[in-house]
C-alpha cells in the first residue's frame, strides 16, 4: 500500500532500532500521547525491540478512554428518550457508564446508530424530521473540525432536530497536567501526529520550554515511531528540549487553518473532566453561545446524578504514565474486554486493550 | 463461477407467481404455500427424494457419516460475488468438508419476511440451485415460514446436511503435533470486506468479491493423497483466521506461531481494512479453509492446493510450537512479536 508500506519497511525498522541502541546511554522514560501510537507499538512488537534503558509509557490520547463516566451517562440518558436517535463513533459503545454501556442501552431498545462521520448524522436528521438526532461528539482536536462542520451544516439547513453532545478534549493542557504532577517521570513526549495535523506545532513550544521536555510530533507507523523515539532520545542525550516534527508529511507548522477556523466558529474552550484524571481547566471544547441551539445539553433537560469513576480502575495512573496496564491487579482477571472496569480495556486505542490483545502471554511485556 | 450463475439464470426463468411479494399466506401451509412450491420450487430442485413430497426424506446410507447445520442471516442478502442462497449451500457443504465428509443430502428452510419481493426470492432460488449442482448435492427436504413485516430481515435460510466421511480422513485436533504446519487456502478477509463495502452507511467503491464457493471437491482430492497427514481442517468464517487459531490453540494447548508477512491478502482488501480500522485476521471468510498438516507433507500439500482453482493463493503461514502453549503468537511485518487474541464482540469502526 503506497504511503504505508514504506513506513513498515523491516530493514528501515532494523536500522532505527540499531541506532537507538547505539546512542542510548542513560535510562529515559518517553510517553507517546496517542492511543493509536500505543497500539502500533504493541501490535508490531516494537516495545520489546527497544533498549532496556528506554521505558515507553502510554499517554491519555485515547478520546474514548478519557471520556468521563458522567458524560457516558448523559449519552445513555439522551439515547433512551422517546423519538430520539443517538449517533456515535463505534468505539464509544462498549465503554461502561455508571450502570451500563451504550451497547447495553442499544440492546434494550434505544435507537443508537454507529456512524463514521457526523455529517451522516445531519443527513439522518433531514430524513427523520419527527425525531431528534443527537451526535455524540467525542474526540481530541482531530475530530473537532468535522463535528463543528456538522453543526454549521445543520444551521444552514435550519434543522431544529439536530444537536451534538460535545465531549472534546485538548492535548496541550493534558500534557501540562501530567508534567506538573508531583510523581511525574516523563522525560520526553511523542506528540500525536493527527492532532498536530489540525492544530500545528506552535502551541507545544511553551510546554517544552517550561518543563524542559523534548516534544517530537510523531506519526503512527513503525518507522515513524522509531524515528520519533530516536529524535527524542537524541535530544535527551544532548540535554536539549525542542519541539521537532517527525511527521512532516502530514503536519505543517501552522496546522490546518481552515479546520481551526471551523472549530473556533462553533466551539469555545471549556473546563473538562477527564476519566481517571479529574478536572483539567480549559482542556475541552463546548458548543459556543452562538450555536447553543445545537448543544444537546442546552436543548434537553439532562436530569441525572453526577457519577463517580469506578475506584477499582487505575486508568488515571496509566494515562499519566505512572503505571503500566499489567501493574493493575485487575488486569486480565476482574477487568477484561467482555466485562471492563474502565474504558482503556475496551477502546480500540486503549492501553489496557493493547496489552490484553497483543501482549497478554506471560512472557510478553511483563512490565 | 460467474458464467455458470448467468447460464443458470437463463435456464430457470422465473415462473408466473400469483403475487409480486411473499405474503403471510405463503407460509400458512395452505393453498398459497402449495402453489408456491408447485409453481417452481419443487421443479427447480427436482430429484427422486424430493419428489416423494413427504414430511421428510427417506434414504439409505452406509458407513461413517457427518451431520452439520448452519443458519444464514447475512445482510444485505445480495453482495458482490454471491448472495444468501449460494452462501447457505456452500456453508453447510464446507462445514461437512471440514469434517472430511463429502456432502450428499441437504435440507433447506426459509424464514421469509412478509413483503419480500418474489423476483428476489427467485434469484436466491436460482443461485441455490447453481451452488447445489456445483457441490453435487441434492436438496431432499425443506420448509417455508413467513413472519410479519418488521419481524425479520428479508430472508433467513437454514441448511442442514449429511455427508459420507472420506475413508482416509481422520480430522481430529488430538492428532496435532509440535512441528505441524499451518496452511491457509487463499486470500483472507475477502468475504467480510465485500459485505462491508456495500453495507448501508459504509459504501465504498471496490472490486472486492466474496469468495463464497464449495470446497468439498478440493478437500476430497487432498484427502485422497494426504489422508491422515491432514490433522485438522476448519473454515474461518465468522471471527476469521484469528478465532480459528485461538480455538485450536486452546483445544490442543500447543503454541501457534504465524508470520504476518506470509498471510495472503488481496491488496484492495488490505487497503479497505486499513481504512476502516479492521484487522483482517478477524474478518469473516467464505470459501476459505485452514489446514494443519504434517510437516513432511506440507510442501506437497501446498503444491497440490495451489494447482486447484480454489487454492491459487494458498500459503503456509506458520507452525505449531511448544512455546506459549494455548496461545497464538504472530511475528509482525517489522520483526516484533505480538499475541493474536480472541475478538471480543464485533469489530467496531474506529473513531479516528
Amino acid at each position: 500500500m503506497k504511503y504505508l508500506s514504506e513506513y513498515r519497511d523491516p530493514e528501515l525498522v532494523e536500522e532505527f532500532i540499531k541506532e537507538i541502541h547505539r546512542i542510548t546511554t542513560k535510562p529515559w522514560t518517553l510517553m507517546e500521547i496517542c492511543g493509536g501510537q500505543t497500539h502500533s507499538l504493541v501490535k508490531n512488537g516494537i516495545l520489546e525491540m527497544l533498549p532496556d534503558k528506554i521505558t515507553m509509557v502510554h499517554g491519555p490520547g485515547c478520546p474514548v478512554c478519557v471520556t468521563s463516566v458522567s458524560v457516558i451517562d448523559e449519552a445513555i440518558f439522551l439515547a433512551e428518550q422517546p423519538n430520539t436517535i443517538l449517533c456515535s463513533f463505534g468505539d464509544m459503545l462498549r465503554v461502561p457508564g455508571s450502570s451500563k454501556s451504550l451497547l447495553e442501552a442499544k440492546a434494550s431498545g434505544a435507537d443508537i446508530r454507529i456512524l463514521y462521520s457526523p455529517l451522516e448524522a445531519v443527513q439522518l436528521a433531514v430524513q427523520n424530521p419527527g425525531k431528534q438526532v443527537i451526535f455524540f461528539a467525542v474526540g481530541f482536536e482531530t475530530t473537532a473540525p468535522a463535528n463543528a462542520l456538522s453543526v454549521v451544516h445543520a444551521a444552514q439547513l435550519k434543522l431544529n432536530n439536530y444537536s451534538i453532545l460535545a465531549s472534546h478534549v485538548l492535548v496541550p493542557p493534558a500534557m501540562e497536567a501530567i508534567l506538573s504532577d508531583d510523581e511525574n517521570k516523563i522525560d520526553a513526549f511523542l506528540a500525536a501526529g493527527h492532532v498536530c495535523t489540525i492544530m500545528g506545532i506552535e502551541e507545544y513550544h511553551p510546554v517544552a520550554s517550561k518543563y524542559h521536555c523534548p516534544i517530537v510530533v510523531t506519526g503512527f507507523e513503525p518507522v515513524d515511531l522509531l524515528q520519533g523515539i530516536l529524535m527524542a532520545v537524541q535530544q535527551l542525550e544532548n540535554g536539549e528540549y525542542k519541539v521537532e516534527n517527525q511527521y512532516s508529511r502530514s503536519v505543517q507548522r501552522e496546522g490546518n487553518v481552515l479546520a481551526q477556523n471551523t472549530i473556533h466558529k462553533v466551539f469555545a474552550i471549556s473546563d473538562r473532566i477527564w476519566r481517571g484524571i479529574g478536572n483539567i481547566p480549559q482542556s475541552g471544547y463546548e458548543v459556543n453561545e452562538e450555536y447553543k441551539n445545537f448543544n444537546a445539553r442546552n436543548k434537553f433537560n439532562i436530569d441525572i446524578p453526577f457519577a463517580e469513576e469506578n475506584k477499582e480502575c487505575i486508568s488515571g495512573d496509566i494515562m499519566k504514565g505512572l503505571k503500566k496496564p499489567k501493574q493493575c491487579p485487575n488486569f486480565g482477571s476482574k477487568c477484561k474486554p467482555e466485562h471492563p472496569l474502565g474504558a482503556p480495556m475496551v477502546s480500540s486505542e486503549g492501553a489496557c486493550a493493547a496489552y490484553y490483545h497483543y501482549a497478554d502471554a506471560d512472557s510478553m511485556l511483563t512490565i | 463461477m460467474k458464467e455458470e450463475k448467468i447460464k443458470m439464470a437463463l435456464h430457470c426463468p422465473m415462473p408466473k407467481f400469483d403475487f409480486d411479494v411473499i405474503t403471510l399466506g405463503h407460509g400458512s401451509g395452505g393453498l398459497l404455500t402449495h402453489r408456491l412450491l408447485q409453481s417452481g420450487v419443487f421443479d427447480i430442485f427436482k430429484n427422486d427424494l424430493l419428489d416423494q413430497q413427504h414430511d421428510g426424506a427417506i434414504f439409505e446410507m452406509n458407513g461413517k457419516m457427518a451431520f452439520s447445520t448452519d443458519s444464514y442471516v447475512v445482510s444485505p442478502i445480495f453482495f458482490p460475488g454471491g448472495n444468501i442462497g449460494d452462501l447457505a449451500i456452500n456453508g453447510t457443504v464446507n462445514d461437512l468438508a471440514m469434517c472430511g465428509a463429502s456432502a450428499k443430502y441437504l435440507s433447506l428452510s426459509f424464514i421469509i419476511e412478509e413483503g419480500f419481493a418474489m423476483d428476489e426470492f427467485w434469484k436466491v432460488m436460482v443461485s441455490i440451485k447453481g451452488a447445489a449442482q456445483q457441490s453435487n448435492i441434492s436438496i431432499v427436504t425443506g420448509d417455508t415460514k413467513v413472519v410479519e413485516k418488521g419481524k425479520g430481515d428479508k430472508i433467513y435460510i437454514n441448511t442442514s446436511g449429511v455427508g459420507i466421511i472420506h475413508p482416509k480422513a481422520n480430522i481430529d485436533h488430538k492428532n496435532i503435533e509440535v512441528g505441524d504446519v499451518i496452511i491457509v487456502s487463499g486470500n483472507i478477509a475477502s468475504h467480510g470486506m465485500a459485505i462491508m463495502s456495500i453495507r448501508k452507511g459504509l459504501e465504498f467503491e471496490t472490486d472486492i468479491l466474496s469468495d463464497t464457493i464449495n470446497l468439498n471437491h478440493t478437500i476430497l482430492s487432498l484427502l485422497d493423497v494426504f489422508g491422515d497427514d491432514i490433522k485438522f481442517l476448519r473454515d474461518p468464517t465468522r471471527g476469521g483466521v484469528a478465532s480459528v487459531l485461538n480455538e485450536i490453540a486452546e483445544l490442543t494447548q500447543r503454541g501457534f506461531y504465524i508470520d504476518q508477512k506470509l498471510l495472503p491478502i488481496d491488496e484492495q482488501v488490505d487497503g479497505a481494512c486499513e481504512m476502516l480500522g479492521l484487522d483482517p485476521l478477524y474478518v469473516a471468510n467464505e470459501g476459505l479453509f485452514m489446514a494443519i498438516v504434517k510437516k513432511e507433507s506440507a510442501n506437497e500439500f501446498l503444491a497440490q492446493l495451489k494447482n486447484d482453482p480454489n487454492g491459487t493463493h494458498a500459503a503456509i503461514i506458520g507452525e505449531v510450537t511448544t512455546e506459549n502453549c494455548g496461545r497464538v503468537i504472530m511475528k509482525s511485518r517489522v520483526g516484533g512479536k505480538r499475541m493474536v487474541n480472541y475478538l471480543t464482540g464485533e469489530q467496531l469502526p474506529r473513531i479516528c
